[in-house]
């Protein structure tokens, strides 16, 4: 099953794509390993999770930590610490 | 009530909608969050966001809220795009019988968006452009109300 990944401002930009469609390997099964396995799919991941601690992220539009299950997620999003406000 | 928009907002025209039928409100508390230009170097500053979790988180926010204290009232807009020094970037507005329920829970929602509504700032100017980066003292300013619900 496909889950829908999203970036969104320097995370977006370093990657150079806003989404995509992504079949997560099973033995990926918290936010931290989905982190480490995107690493490996390009220099632009390697490049855009390097400095992962200090990345956010939300499963199904819900803040979640870096040990948070993925479980049955249909959406999965990375981005820096917000700014707005 | 929550909105995300591009327009601008008019404080006065929101407060009268606010307050039409509610006659039991005694306090209202308005802030305003405005594009800040401290060294002249900004000239625009792109607001971008995250469609769908921008409204739900600022709807769980304001849910936090209500429940802390008694408000007859609540809302918060939050722009997006581009905007210019002094132009306005968000607004929150509380309205309670007595002044101590809108004035912290203004506060409270602005440290709770400033943290959690998942907005990103990126300014532009002559020097190029750069995304702005989280200020730990707004980290440490919503941190201060899980102290208060610890007492």
């Amino acid at each position: 099953m496909s889950t829908r990944l999203l970036y969104f401002a320097w995370v977006k930009e370093k990657i150079g794509v806003a989404a995509e469609e992504v079949d997560i390997p099973s033995h990926v099964t918290t936010v931290a390993e989905l982190m480490t396995w995107l690493k490996t799919r390009g220099p632009e991941f390697d490049h855009a999770f390097a400095r992962s601690e200090v990345i956010k992220a939300a499963i199904d539009q819900a803040h979640v930590r870096h040990d948070a299950a993925i479980g049955a997620a249909r959406e999965i999003a990375f981005f820096p610490p917000v700014t707005g406000g | 009530m929550i909105r995300v928009q591009q327009e601008d907002f008019d404080i006065g025209a929101e407060i009268v909608r606010l307050k039409a039928g509610r006659s039991g409100i005694g306090a209202i508390v308005a802030f305003v969050g405005t594009v800040r230009d401290q060294a002249g170097d900004v000239e625009e500053m792109a607001l971008e966001h995250y469609p769908g979790m921008t409204e739900a988180e600022l709807q769980r926010i304001e849910a936090e809220a209500c429940a802390r204290w008694q408000l007859q009232a609540c809302l918060i807009v939050h722009r997006t795009g581009t905007l210019r020094p002094s132009d306005n970037i968000v607004l929150v507005v509380t309205a309670s019988e007595h002044r101590e329920a809108a004035f912290r829970s203004a506060e409270f929602l602005m440290d709770y968006l400033k943290t959690r509504a998942p907005f990103w700032k990126r300014e532009s100017g002559p020097q190029g452009s750069r995304w702005v980066e989280a200020d730990s003292r707004d980290v440490a300013a919503s941190g201060r109300w899980n102290k208060h619900a610890a007492e």
